[in-house]
């Protein structure tokens, strides 16, 4: 009967059953890569896997994925090496612009712009990929190692990007969120939620970046006002990378030493991560400084709850302006916990850390640093974490046992 | 017109074939039909060699201001099955019943002397357009299907008589749809009444064809090189209308930049790129803080970017291997005219 066909159409859609002439399609590495793989890419139907075979693909153009319920599988991390270094075109390696998409065991290197880029695709998973920019930290390397942006559902697991000269890990306008279990290293910022909604970071190391954890809110973006982020169990270490980031990107602005820097969000949460040899700060929460024209544009911080953090070593070598002159106030270093101190008592940023916190005491966000007036400061309240824990589709977890 | 002669090359082309069989008939099942023609013959589109001698059903058309690819020469038809009805919303933007089709050749060489390169092919199907790009075979008796698009080695002429060596790019399949995409479905690009030059001799009936949402648009919008079809700012906006609002407008696959040059973008004068810092331009924006600064060309992202062949920084990010030295030179000239704050 006719009328049943949509019916059947939007359960095998929600469903996201692989169906049953589901197949695995082989591409070898080696020559002709290019035309190869995209046209697997391209004639690959949902449930089908794109297995990538042992080797090097030596690409000449960005790939991309628009076809849902596609897997992307390599032989590992090591084996299997999509290299961007003779890239022609294209802003990023991959590209997928479909949904139910799983990309896991391969690596991308050199790519010439951002590695793996998913935009619009929801319900995506990255598992065990290495990112990464082979002649280490440079201006000239790509921008964002993993980044999916416009995407609801977004998980990251078990990832390595090395050497991205924005962020590494970065999830832009996003909602529901998890990035855990993986390594950020030699990145300006290791892992980066910006203008999202409702994320997990957690079990990861940010090491040897510019910064290690970023939160941020920007202006004039389709989706902003990041809010409900969690960034616990992390080990967020050594965090000294000179920045390297092109003058004019955000990320530009972030001191070397950067442990986790919350931007203009609210309901943020850090608590059980391990905080140690970190020049600047092991956490600083600030507003947005620069002069934006945006009506809906929220450029403070709002309610953040800071428990059990681990702090060793850190603000003895500040790269901020003014730095030096802190750290001399203080006793040599800088506070491991700094906060802008704008909204005050109402801003409700609460620390129940046994460490000793600046209050900048800024009135307005975008105030010169030079007339700030920095104080000792307790965060007295509820510093506890109550924010629900973030959860996938199912289906998504069962894609990387 | 050049455009016209060009088309007129094509006419004495066929008279000079005519003794070849003449064009076979538009293949509907071809255009509608849910597969992937292998080759470009079967649509029917074409009686050879080549892109010449079109179907005479063919509605032939050029662009006031079109998009720059590598300076390859664009010829471009339209195809509307028998009786239907096309129709333009308030904008002019044509909208083409199921089974019509759009077909763009990209070739070098002018005249006689044209030689195309790929042939792409935009078909109105029941479940929405379908992008496929052809590349003509050597002794151009066909052209075949391409999804996972290629390069190939060709020597460019630009306009200051400096010949120079390329990769061309044929787009695959799915990059076709990053330039094509409107909230994540196909969609062409090119037909929008005011920017559309119908051929002469085709024009009066095929705007007969058009249902009109409001009056009727003639095709007046500027040229985006030529000063007498409107002011500098008109045909800096055409032209990045047309070369970049693909991507760049709310429902584009640059939505997440927050970077409109479409001509409905919103009145927030940010989003058209004055004083807007980079969201994820990485490296693209060359230490420049803004995609626009008013009066300062040289100090723009916009410009550093499209003087750009740098994968990463190029843009647009596909479709062009060299820098449209002209258009570059209209946007500088527009950027600087602009007065700063």
């Amino acid at each position: 009967m006719k009328w049943k066909i949509p019916a059947l159409v939007s359960i095998a859609s929600i469903a996201w059953a692989v169906p049953s002439a589901a197949k695995d399609i082989a591409v070898a590495a080696g020559s002709g890569a290019q035309e190869r793989l995209q046209e697997a890419l391209i004639l690959a139907q949902p449930g089908d896997v794109v297995m990538l075979g042992e080797g090097r693909f030596d690409l000449t153009d960005g790939l991309s994925l628009d076809v849902a319920g596609v897997t992307v599988k390599g032989a590992g991390p090591e084996k299997s090496v999509l290299s961007f270094k003779g890239q022609m075109a294209a802003g990023e390696g991959l590209l997928v612009t479909s949904d139910n998409v799983v990309l896991r065991d391969f690596a991308v290197e050199d790519s010439r712009g951002d590695a793996i880029k998913s935009k619009g695709a929801d319900n995506i998973v990255y598992h065990n990929i290495r990112v990464e920019w082979t002649g280490g930290p440079k201006e000239t390397n790509g921008a964002y190692g993993i980044y999916p942006v416009e995407s609801e559902n977004v998980l990251i697991d078990s990832v390595l990007v090395i050497g991205a000269s924005d962020a590494g890990i970065y999830v832009g306008q996003s909602r529901n969120i998890i990035v855990r279990d993986s390594i950020a290293r030699f990145n300006v910022a290791g892992i980066e939620i910006e203008n999202s909604f409702n994320a997990d970071v957690h079990d990861n190391v940010a090491t040897k970046n510019t910064g290690g954890i970023l939160v941020f809110d920007l202006p004039n973006l389709p989706q902003q006002g990041g809010h409900n982020v969690r960034v616990f169990d992390n080990v967020v270490v050594e965090n000294d990378t000179p920045n390297f980031a092109p003058k004019g990107n955000i990320v530009a602005s972030v001191p070397s030493g950067t442990g986790v820097m919350v931007m203009a969000n609210r309901d943020i949460e850090i608590f059980d991560n391990v905080f140690d040899g970190n020049g600047s700060s092991n956490i600083m929460i600030i507003g947005y400084r620069q002069k934006f024209d945006d009506v809906q544009y929220q450029p403070t911080v709002r309610n953040v709850r800071i428990s059990d953090n681990a702090h060793g070593k850190t603000g003895f070598a500040p790269q901020f302006a003014g730095g030096e002159m802190l750290a001399a106030a203080f006793g040599g270093s800088v506070p491991p916990i700094i906060w802008d101190g704008v909204g005050g008592a109402e801003a409700k940023v609460y620390s129940s850390d046994e460490v000793p916190v600046l209050n900048l005491g800024l009135a307005k966000s975008d105030q010169p640093i030079e007339t700030a007036q920095p104080a000792l400061a307790k965060l007295a309240g509820d510093a506890a974490p109550k924010l629900p824990k973030i959860v996938m589709p199912a289906a998504m977890e069962a894609a990387i046992r | 017109m050049r455009r016209w002669q060009r088309l007129a090359t094509i006419a004495a082309a066929a008279l000079l074939v005519s003794a070849l069989p003449g064009p076979a008939a538009i293949s509907d099942a071809a255009i509608s039909d849910p597969a992937l023609p292998r080759k470009l013959s079967e649509f029917g589109f074409f009686a050879g060699p080549g892109a010449t001698r079109p179907a005479p059903v063919l509605v032939a058309y050029g662009l006031r201001t079109p998009l720059f690819s590598d300076y390859a020469e664009k010829q471009r038809f339209v195809y509307v099955p028998d009786g239907a009805r096309v129709s333009a919303d308030a904008e002019g933007r044509l909208e083409f019943p199921v089974g019509s089709a759009l077909i763009k050749t990209f070739g070098f060489g002018s005249g006689a002397g044209f030689r195309p390169i790929e042939t792409r092919v935009l078909l109105r199907r029941a479940g929405g357009w379908e992008a496929l790009p052809y590349v003509w075979n050597a002794d151009l008796s066909d052209a075949d299907l391409k999804v996972a698009g290629t390069r190939l080695p060709v020597t460019v002429t630009r306009p200051d008589g400096q010949r120079i060596e390329i990769s061309y790019a044929v787009p695959n399949k799915n990059q076709c749809k990053e330039c094509h995409s409107s909230a994540g479905a196909v969609v062409p690009i090119g037909p929008v009444a005011a920017n559309m030059d119908i051929a002469p001799s085709a024009a009066a009936v095929f705007r007969k064809r058009i249902d009109w949402a409001a009056a009727p648009i003639a095709a007046n919008g500027p040229v985006w090189n030529d000063p007498s079809t409107g002011s500098l700012d008109q045909r800096a906006r055409a032209y990045l209308m047309v070369n970049c609002a693909h991507c760049h407008n709310p429902k584009g696959s640059a939505s997440n930049s927050g970077l409109f040059l479409n001509y409905g973008a919103p009145g927030d004068r940010t989003a058209t790129g004055v004083y807007k810092r980079p969201v994820a331009a990485g490296r693209g924006s060359g230490g420049r803080e803004f995609a626009i600064l008013p009066g300062q060309a040289d100090q723009s992202i916009m410009i550093h970017r499209m003087a750009s062949t740098e994968p990463g920084v190029a843009m647009p990010e596909v479709g062009r291997s060299m820098v449209h030295e002209e258009g570059v030179a209209l946007i500088r000239a527009w950027i600087s005219s602009l007065p700063s704050e």
